[in-house]
């Protein structure tokens, strides 16, 4: 028997006992394995789980969209009461005119790159039988509804003219068109800044308070999830294992498999000299295999015999409506034990008597574009210690990535400007590097797929690498390679085989192989956990440690995650515009008093602990580097902005307390008055 | 838009005098004199060195190359060497009766192979979709001259529907030249139907399978409209390239179909020129093609970029 919070017969969604198989190569294959949930009107349910665990494909069949070798085996999904699994085409395509719509992931792909804002939004009110002229009046009010800039002109434009934030305002805007009664927002703010990601969640937070529809909400960002919805389903090879009202859910999870998900996010201020963070050995079980018990049991850590044998039944917890579990065990949930601290801490230890390795004196870059300079890097000063981690925020066209390929000469800087390492200079242009110097410093990057060349064994891959990096040959290399692949934990038979064999964990531990193979001094690390599930990210970030606690290297790590990058660094660098506005200890940079826009950057972090942080709220865009503002380059958009005076002049990179400087008018003093006081 | 129009056919000219160029450089790099090529090796000298220079051949090469570049841009190729006639004239009429043959088959080429496309692409790998795909593989690699007369002696001779010399006489009415036209036009319509349909439909598939698609799908819209209002227009531009190439080549003239239904198209101009070493001609109807060719990929530019607002905004910043 089910337990719900909300009964079938007035839920606005019924999703009841949902198969879903896809065709392999002829053979269909299971994703659903059953699935169950009600989401009420109002009510806003969110999905979790790591990549491949269904809750995408739960989200489109609901609205009955599934890729063409998907088909609903069995089960019923209810919309406010009709069956959509047994629509006819007509029905279904007036059910999608008038009562759901769907939010996507990537916005500016959602929508048609060659027809007019215009017409695309007015083509849903034509759809409910609006005249043209009407429609178009109505677009424009659905995009005054999502509160977009300028919605005149938004309409003459075309989606590639937009940013992101404003493509997934229209994109909303389009799918409140007809006031839905069910809304799917999958993955809504993947791929946008945290600060975008913030402005987003609060206008649907805004506009369910406008409408009763009931919301699904799909998100791998935990804190999402808890910070937007009621009551939440984990999911995990296409069934739902955990379901309740997302603060119990989060705060005492009763199914292991959702222990680990959270064990495995750094939280809490977490560091890595404090411990390492929770990983969950194996994998996800392929689409379409056998599970007949529980479908977690190969990967529990409590797993009994039972669990082998009985598949568990939906155990409720508590005497909470709708809270269940579906685990034999849940009583033995404290048993699950902690990852033991494998990182040598005392090797991680602060780093202040470490010799410098890296140091960066007025650096900047210049891009030219039609004659017309774009400053992207101004006069950034920078060092970095033997076996320290740099971390480097800010959103994207601050000039995070740029500062990277500066100092690895992938671009060369401006003159004036030097980069050196261990003491000596570097040439501007890594073409000029000597072999020494290249080794030195090596990059992982963002996705390990288009990093590793798809032809080529892993073996290949890393041989090219030593022999590139290092001049070793022959037998000497190869007993390299079989070392590096041994410290990076992979296993020998993973070395014969070519990157598309590998999970996107593995693949990534390869780019990390290969980046280490000459034994650099510092390794530039551009968001190397973000493509990642947070279970694979924690294995990735437990590795750079290990790597770093035996091999003292330094890290600079480029990312936009706030919990990773206080996990992981000791220092942390804050760009906005190509300028660094705040730069120090991690603690310092975490607890405030804090430059304003890292104020802002924090409060746009969802805390998957539901801690209430200060909100302050950044208007408008990043502006672009071509037409810095006057003054402080941040003023415009800064909440605490002084008139008269930031608007002006820039602030200086000033020292406010012991390695902890920033670029602001306000006094320090003034700034933790302030930040205290809300 | 007009600065990308003015781009295009800045590039378009630039093209033009390369194209140019290049000609000149095959006719001249070639050893010996024009006038003894065309004379024989049997002919007196006097008589060589006078035909060269009644040729002009006898000048310094860069006056002859800045004559050469001077004809292209004035159409003025002189006289041929074997008949005496205006060069123009010949090249002209050649093109007009080309571009009839071509024109009667893309009109039938175009709707069927895009509609074939479109088909296919909405039965992906169901047995209707293979058929096309298939019959459009063995359309398109069947060499033309062959399918040419394999229609000829099926339809002209054997059933006698058509003509087997597709040169219609002088005055014939414009239904009366369909009757000449039409089967040598149906080779062409089978060597291009499988090429246009298939990349219609790998556009389409691609298109259908976009982020896009599924948001108008997910709108309430059928699939016909989906079809209409969102897939099309972003998924011909390479089929539009793809014909715009195609017309190039077939002005050029097909010579395989020419040849079999002795028309008196380009193709055949051409070959009898090389034949007859009459380089004035060879020079004007190569650069002719190069100049449709050029006009219909221009053309097709710009209706990609009426359609695709990307390339017109961005490529015009």
């Amino acid at each position: 028997m089910t337990i719900t919070s909300a009964p079938a017969t007035t839920a606005a969604l019924s999703v009841e006992d949902l198969h879903v198989t896809y065709n392999v190569r002829g053979i269909e294959r299971a994703v659903l394995r059953g699935v169950t949930f009600h989401v009420a009107p109002g009510e806003a349910y969110g999905l979790v789980g790591e990549s491949g665990c269904g809750k995408s494909t739960t989200a489109y069949a609901a609205l009955r969209y599934l890729p063409r070798n998907g088909t609903i085996s069995s089960g019923r999904v209810l919309v406010a009461g009709d069956d959509v699994t047994a629509m006819k085409s007509s029905q279904l395509r007036s059910f999608r005119a008038n009562r759901a719509s769907m939010v996507y992931q990537d916005p500016g792909q959602a929508m048609n790159p060659s027809l007019r804002i215009g017409r695309q939004v007015a083509e849903c009110f034509t759809l409910l039988g609006q005249p043209d002229k009407q429609a178009h009046e109505s677009a424009l009010e659905a995009l005054k509804k999502v509160r977009i800039a300028a919605p005149e002109s938004v309409l003459e434009r075309y989606p590639f003219q937009l940013s992101g934030g404003m493509q997934q305002r229209v994109v909303i805007a389009m799918a409140l068109a007809k006031d839905p009664k069910l809304l799917v927002l999958d993955e809504p703010t993947t791929g946008l800044d945290a600060t975008v990601e913030a402005e987003v969640l609060d206008l649907v937070r805004m506009l369910r308070q406008e409408s009763d529809a009931a919301v699904l909400l799909i998100a791998h960002n935990l804190g999402i999830i808890r910070s937007m919805c009621d009551r939440v389903g984990v999911m995990y090879a296409g069934k739902i294992v955990e379901e309740g009202p997302s603060h119990q859910v989060f705060d005492s999870p009763q199914h292991p498999y959702t222990v680990g998900l959270l064990r495995s996010l750094p939280r809490h201020g977490v560091r890595k000299t404090e411990r390492a963070l929770a990983t969950i050995p194996g994998i996800l079980p392929l689409i379409g295999t056998d599970l007949p018990t529980c479908v977690f049991v190969d990967r529990c850590p409590i797993a009994t015999e039972l669990c082998r044998t009985v598949e568990p039944p939906e155990v409720p917890v508590g005497n909470v409506p709708g809270r269940f579990t579906r685990c034999h065990h849940s009583d033995r949930i404290g048993d699950i034990p902690q990852e033991p601290v494998n990182v040598d801490i005392a090797m991680l230890a602060p780093v202040d008597d470490n010799p410098e390795v890296l140091e960066l004196s007025h650096v900047s870059k210049t891009f030219r574009q039609r004659g017309k300079a774009i400053p992207a890097l101004v006069d950034v000063e920078l060092n970095l210690a033997e076996g320290e981690t740099l971390g480097i925020v800010g959103e994207s066209g601050s000039g995070k990535s740029t500062l990277a390929k500066t100092m690895l000469g992938i671009e060369s800087l401006d003159s004036g400007g030097l980069v050196s390492l261990d003491g000596h200079g570097l040439q501007a242009s890594t073409v000029r590097r000597s072999a020494e110097d290249k080794r030195s410093m090596q990059m992982v990057f963002q996705n390990p797929d288009s990093a590793l060349n798809r032809a080529w064994s892993v073996r290949r891959i890393l041989l090219r690498s030593v022999h590139k990096l290092t001049g070793i040959k022959g037998a000497e290399a190869n007993k390299r390679v079989e070392d590096l692949a041994e410290h990076l934990r992979l296993t020998p038979r993973h070395l014969d085989l070519k990157p598309r064999q590998l999970s996107g964990g593995l693949k990534q531990r390869v780019a990390i192989a290969r980046a280490f193979a000459g034994d650099p001094r510092i390794v530039v690390c551009d968001e190397p956990t973000s493509a990642l599930d947070v279970s694979v990210q924690a294995a990735i970030l437990n590795l750079l440690a290990d790597l770093q606690s035996a091999q003292r290297t330094s890290y600079v790590f480029i990312t936009h995650d706030m919990g990773v990058v206080r996990y992981l660094a000791d220092r942390i660098a804050v760009m906005y515009l190509g300028r660094i506005q705040e730069i120090g200890l991690t603690d310092d940079i975490f607890k405030g008093p804090h430059h304003p826009y890292t104020e802002a950057l924090l409060s746009a972090v969802p805390s998957v602990d539901g801690e209430i942080t200060t909100r302050i709220r950044l208007d408008g865009e990043i502006p672009s580097p071509a037409n810095p503002p006057s003054g402080c380059v941040f003023h415009p958009r800064c909440p605490r902005a002084i008139a008269g005076v930031c608007e002006v002049t820039e602030p200086p990179l000033v020292e406010v307390s012991f390695g902890h400087a920033m670029r602001c008018h306000i006094p320090l003093e003034e700034l933790r008055v302030l930040q205290q006081g809300e | 838009m007009r600065r990308f129009l003015l781009k295009r056919v800045a590039s378009a000219l630039i093209t033009l005098w390369l194209l140019a160029t290049i000609v000149f450089l095959i006719v001249n790099v070639l050893p010996g004199d024009v006038g003894r090529k065309i004379l024989g090796p049997f002919a007196p000298k006097e008589e060589v060195a006078a035909f060269n220079h009644r040729l002009g051949t006898d000048r310094p090469l860069l006056a002859q190359y800045f004559t050469s570049i001077r004809r292209v841009f004035t159409l003025d190729f002189g006289n041929s060497f074997q008949s005496g006639q205006d060069v123009k004239s010949i090249i002209f009429s050649a093109l007009f009766r080309s571009g009839k043959l071509a024109l009667l088959a893309f009109v039938i080429t175009i709707p069927i192979s895009i509609a074939a496309g479109i088909f296919a692409a909405r039965r992906q790998d169901k047995l209707a979709d293979r058929v096309v795909v298939n019959v459009g593989l063995a359309s398109s690699s069947i060499p033309e001259f062959v399918t040419a007369a394999v229609l000829l002696s099926i339809f002209c001779v054997h059933w006698k529907l058509g003509k087997v010399f597709a040169n219609p006489p002088p005055g014939t009415s414009v239904i009366g030249q369909l009757e000449y036209l039409l089967v040598p036009a149906m080779a062409m319509v089978i060597a291009y139907f499988g090429y246009i349909a298939r990349m219609t439909r790998a556009g389409v598939i691609g298109a259908l399978q976009s982020d896009y698609a599924r948001t108008a799908t997910m709108k309430g819209l059928s699939d016909n409209q989906v079809m209409r209002r969102h897939i099309l227009r972003n998924a011909l531009g390479p089929t539009i390239t793809v014909i715009s190439v195609q017309i190039g080549y077939l002005f050029g003239g097909i010579i395989g179909v020419e040849k079999v239904f002795n028309y008196a198209g380009l193709g055949s101009t051409m070959l009898t020129a090389v034949g007859a070493k009459d380089i004035p001609v060879l020079q004007g109807a190569v650069l002719l093609v190069g100049i449709v060719y050029m006009l219909s990929t221009l053309a097709a530019d710009l209706l990609i970029a009426y359609l695709n607002p990307r390339v017109r905004l961005e490529t015009a910043r």
